[in-house]
């Protein structure tokens, strides 16, 4: 049985219907064209499918969409601001060689925009123990950790 | 920041504008905003869901399939075993542009019939509805097998009575020998020798893009298939299992979510051209992860036994080694990475008495085949350890045995080939043991030590496969410009390297380019992205088309001008007089009177690597690669030992990569590289226990973390001497090749013991420590 449960979606609001098991990131995906959460392993492993549920980083793949029913989901698509400009982190991703395959990128530029919510001025090891549920099998993370933390010192996040 | 901004930067390459500058790849924008649409992403009306059947046996009878119940579920459109598939078994010829035989040609079976032969082979397909009734399709397939005795060890399957993996043939595929001057001769010669057995494991690809794609049929009956792989080329193999001609089939390549050789061979294809041949629907397929992990191939196990003879003073007499690699239950590349082993086995050293012998067998274990670096880093594991064991008997340094050791420009391998460009070992061990010396991270009451290693991969593919690579630029009235070449970008920068040359020939800004890539149907096919080979091949092709173009406006713009073209160049989308009498014109005009001349604004360039042919595969000899890249890696380590835990503190690479296209790229793939092998030197174990994968998730496998990576330092040579455009190298794999034993040769001498297999874990540790103190 399909239950309707709203959800405002980077920003607008959606009435969706979903069956009980239906997966937060499947919905994103094929119900609104949001692919920019990727499916890396549906375990809770890589942090591929990365959203920002309330503000906090979740792992859509593990997250039921029927139990976050009324909640705000922030996807990659939703962080450029509404003028098409990039978000402050997107930039510095871009400005220190961040993104290679770029299939982890999506999830650890919301990762990151939320530790510099939470934290503007984080050390390398707190930028390094924030993300370490999100693998990167591309860059060895490095360019990743300066360039959060470039954006951090730039006060440009 | 806007696309394709240049920082105030100086190219160390004289003269060039775009070209060695670290600027933002064209493909990063779209990635960076969630845009590009990888394979899984796209999505077509009416679009049902594939899933294949896998076998639960490593080795077993089929004795029936029955599919009755299965055909019967609501929303089930096809079911597809062995006996439907028009052309089940053929070779795979990995798109050679010449045909080689020599045991080269892997059979490709699509599904299992009446046999499997490793765990997780395909036995069936499915497409539904939904991927829930896909789901449930596959358990009510029923397949009665019956278990046979499999073979899991391949010196177990050397054995004439081990039991045959394929039927009707031995279960070793392949054996080589490399043989220089008289090995005996230069063990007779030699005062120290140090003799051991390596071992390296089963590896996994472990991009995060599992496998996947779309097929469809379009309106004019084409097979059309949208998929992540390294080889759009694999349409002819998925048009011969159809028995269609193969314009019949077109392979688009998605941007690939990370390939590292994993999908160089033929993943989704097959089964979609089938499931959507069948249907008449598009068919998406994506593999979970655990589908991934037990059914793609992995990077091939060796047993590697090493004997190195010595001078008191370090230089090498002789070299015997013995190379055994598990190639699985089914051939693929396995006979080529052997022989990229057997060409690297000696390593880049002087010496004069070599002996190797290879040997790659079938076990039924899972098939192995490419993973970056392709056979290089196995033995380079154990040819580094030897290194240092030969230091540690001499008493020499490390470094020292190696440096008086080195090969150099002119100077042959083992093989006979001579090294004719620039070999920049000494350079970057120099280099590499600066940067060790610098101030060390504290360790606290840990044991620390410094390690280093060399290497040497080629780039490029075998001379005798006479690889070609194509590409198409031309030039659009407004002065814009388009690239289209078939290569396939798997996150190294591949399209986007060729925009930056482009952009340097032709004067104009990044953001003025256009590239398509990757469409069989329509762009220039560039060949595989595989073999470090696509900077060099497709950027020499795309160097000569923008060259031709470049050609036909200046030309032109002289004749208008008045001005004698070679004192004409191209800049800020202007022709301009170099020697500043300020004349000039924008390239748009330029384009404007070549059009109304019916002058050519496109050129289709054809590049070609040196070809050569070989009388025979048994010994191998003579030049089997355009180039090399060499490098050295170092580590710092800390252990405790206690808990037998390496910390690995410093990585340090150096290489000689010619030039640097695009600073940012080089560096992010010598990093990449250097944390992807750390992995294989510390966690990273496929683990088959009789056949069956013991690792089935990233909880078992265990992939580097932020967490994990040390403080990381790139320090790049350019010679300007490699063989791709404005004298670039390639880094992708060689960035892979001497971690290992770097941190190896770290971890002996902090603790005074050596492991001989990886991966170096806590448990090998503590054992090694413990067997010392027994002793
Ligand atoms: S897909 Fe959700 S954590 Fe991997
Ligand atoms: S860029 Fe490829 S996984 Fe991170």
């Amino acid at each position: 049985m399909k239950k309707q449960i709203t959800l405002t979606v980077n920003g607008v609001k959606r009435e969706l219907f979903v069956s009980p098991n239906e997966l937060l990131l499947n919905v994103l995906r094929d119900q609104l064209g949001l692919t920019g959460a990727k499916y890396g392993c549906g375990i809770g492993e890589c942090g591929s499918c990365t959203v920002l549920l309330d503000g906090e980083p979740s792992l859509a793949c593990l997250t039921l969409a029927i139990a976050v029913d009324g909640s705000e989901v922030t996807t990659i698509e939703g962080l450029q601001s509404r003028d098409g400009k990039l978000h402050p982190l997107q930039d510095s991703f871009l400005e220190h060689g961040a993104v290679q395959c770029g299939f982890c990128t999506p999830g650890m530029i919301l990762t990151g925009k939320v530790l510099l919510d939470e934290n503007p001025r984080p050390t390398e090891e707190e930028i390094r123990a924030y993300i370490r549920g999100n693998l990167c099998r591309c860059t060895g993370y490095t360019q990743i950790v300066q360039a959060i933390q470039d954006a951090s010192v730039k006060g440009k996040a | 920041m806007t696309r394709g901004s240049v920082e105030n930067f100086e190219s160390p390459a004289k003269g060039l504008k775009i070209i060695g500058k670290p600027i933002p790849r064209h493909d990063a924008w779209e990635k960076a905003l969630g845009l590009t649409a990888y394979a899984a992403d796209f999505s077509l009306p009416g679009m049902l869901h594939g899933k294949v059947l896998r076998s639960q046996y490593p080795s077993a009878k089929i004795l029936s399939i029955d599919t009755s119940k299965a055909d019967r579920l609501s929303g089930v459109r096809a079911v597809i075993t062995a006996k439907d598939v028009p052309r089940n078994e053929s070779v795979t010829r990995f798109g050679q542009t010449h045909t080689v035989g020599g045991g080269f040609e892997g059979l490709y079976r699509v599904l299992a019939d009446k046999k499997v032969h490793y765990l997780g082979e395909a036995v069936a397909l499915v497409a539904a509805e939904t991927e829930e009734i896909a789901k449930k399709t596959l358990e009510l397939i029923q397949v009665e097998y019956e278990p046979l005795p499999g073979v899991f060890d391949p010196i177990e399957a050397m054995k004439p009575d081990a039991p045959p993996v394929q039927e009707g043939r031995p279960n070793i595929i392949t054996h080589y020998e490399v043989v220089k001057g008289d090995v005996e001769q230069g063990f007779a010669d030699a005062e120290v020798i140090v003799e051991n057995t390596y071992r390296v494991p089963f590896v996994d690809h472990a991009y995060l893009e599992p496998e996947s794609g779309v097929g469809w049929i379009d309106e004019s009956g084409v097979i059309t298939i949208r998929v992540s792989t390294q080889v759009i080329e694999h349409f002819r193999g998925v048009a011969d299992v159809l028995n269609l001609p193969h314009n019949r089939v077109r392979v688009m390549g998605t941007y690939v979510g990370g390939g590292f050789g994993g999908k160089e061979d033929i993943t989704v294809e097959a089964f979609l051209a089938l499931l959507t041949f069948k249907t008449g629907r598009p068919v998406k397929l994506t593999y979970t992860r655990e589908e991934s992990i037990l059914s793609h191939s992995k990077r091939h196990p060796y047993v590697m036994s090493y004997k190195t003879g010595a001078k008191k003073d370090g230089r090498l007499t002789a070299l015997k080694a013995q190379l055994v690699s598990d190639a699985g239950a089914y051939v693929y590349l396995s006979p080529w990475v052997l022989l990229y082993s057997m060409v690297d086995a000696a390593g880049p050293y002087r010496i004069p008495h070599v002996k190797v012998d290879g040997y790659t067998v079938l076990t039924n274990n899972t098939f192995t085949s490419a993973n970056r670096g392709f056979g290089a880093p196995q033995v380079c594991f154990a040819y580094e350890s030897q290194m240092d064991e030969l230091a540690a008997q001499t008493g020499l340094a490390p470094h020292h045995v190696r440096m008086i050791n080195y090969l150099e420009k002119g100077e042959a391998l083992a093989t006979g080939q001579v090294l004719d460009h620039h070999v920049g070992l000494k350079e970057a061990t120099e280099k590499v043991l600066d940067a060790l010396r610098e101030g060390s991270p504290a360790a606290g009451k840990m044991k620390t030590g410094k390690g280093i290693a060399s290497g040497m991969t080629s780039y490029g593919r075998m001379v005798f496969l006479h690889d070609t690579s194509r590409s198409h630029v031309s030039i659009e009235m407004d002065g814009s410009v388009t690239i289209r070449a078939g290569v396939q970008d798997i996150g190294g920068g591949q399209a986007s390297s060729l925009c930056q040359i482009t952009a340097e020939v032709l004067g104009v800004p990044l953001e003025d380019i256009k590239i398509y890539i990757a469409d069989t149907a329509l762009t220039p096919l560039a060949g595989t992205t595989t073999a470090t080979r696509q900077l060099y091949m497709s950027g020499n092709a795309t160097l000569i088309a923008a060259r031709e173009v470049r050609k036909v406006l200046i030309k032109k713009a002289g004749e208008i001008l008045g001005i004698d073209p070679v004192k004409l160049d191209l800049a800020d989308r202007e022709v301009i007089d170099k020697e500043g009498t300020g004349k000039g014109l924008s390239l748009k005009e330029v384009v404007r009177a070549c059009a109304s001349d019916g002058l050519p604004l496109y050129h289709v360039a054809l590049f070609k690597a040196p070809f050569r042919n070989v009388a025979q595969f048994e010994r191998i000899e003579g030049q089997v690669f355009p180039d090399f890249t060499f490098g050295t890696h170092g580590a710092q380590v800390a252990i405790d030992e206690e808990t037998g835990q390496i910390h690995v503190l410093k990585l340090i690479s150096s290489f000689d990569v010619g030039r640097a296209i695009n600073r940012l790229s080089v560096e992010g793939q010598i990093e990449g590289g250097a944390i992807y092998a750390m992995g294989y030197a510390l966690t990273e174990e496929v683990v088959l226990d009789k056949g069956v994968t013991r690792t089935p998730s990233f909880s078992e496998y265990l992939l580097p973390t932020s967490m994990d990576v040390p403080e990381l330092t790139t320090l790049l040579i350019e010679s300007g001497d490699g063989v791709g455009p404005f004298g670039a190298k390639g880094v992708g794999e060689p960035s892979v090749c001497s971690v290992a034993p770097a941190i190896a040769n770290a971890v002996y001498d902090a603790i005074g013991v050596r492991i001989y297999d990886l991966p170096l874990t806590p448990e090998k540790i503590v054992k090694a420590l413990k067997k010392v103190k027994d002793r």
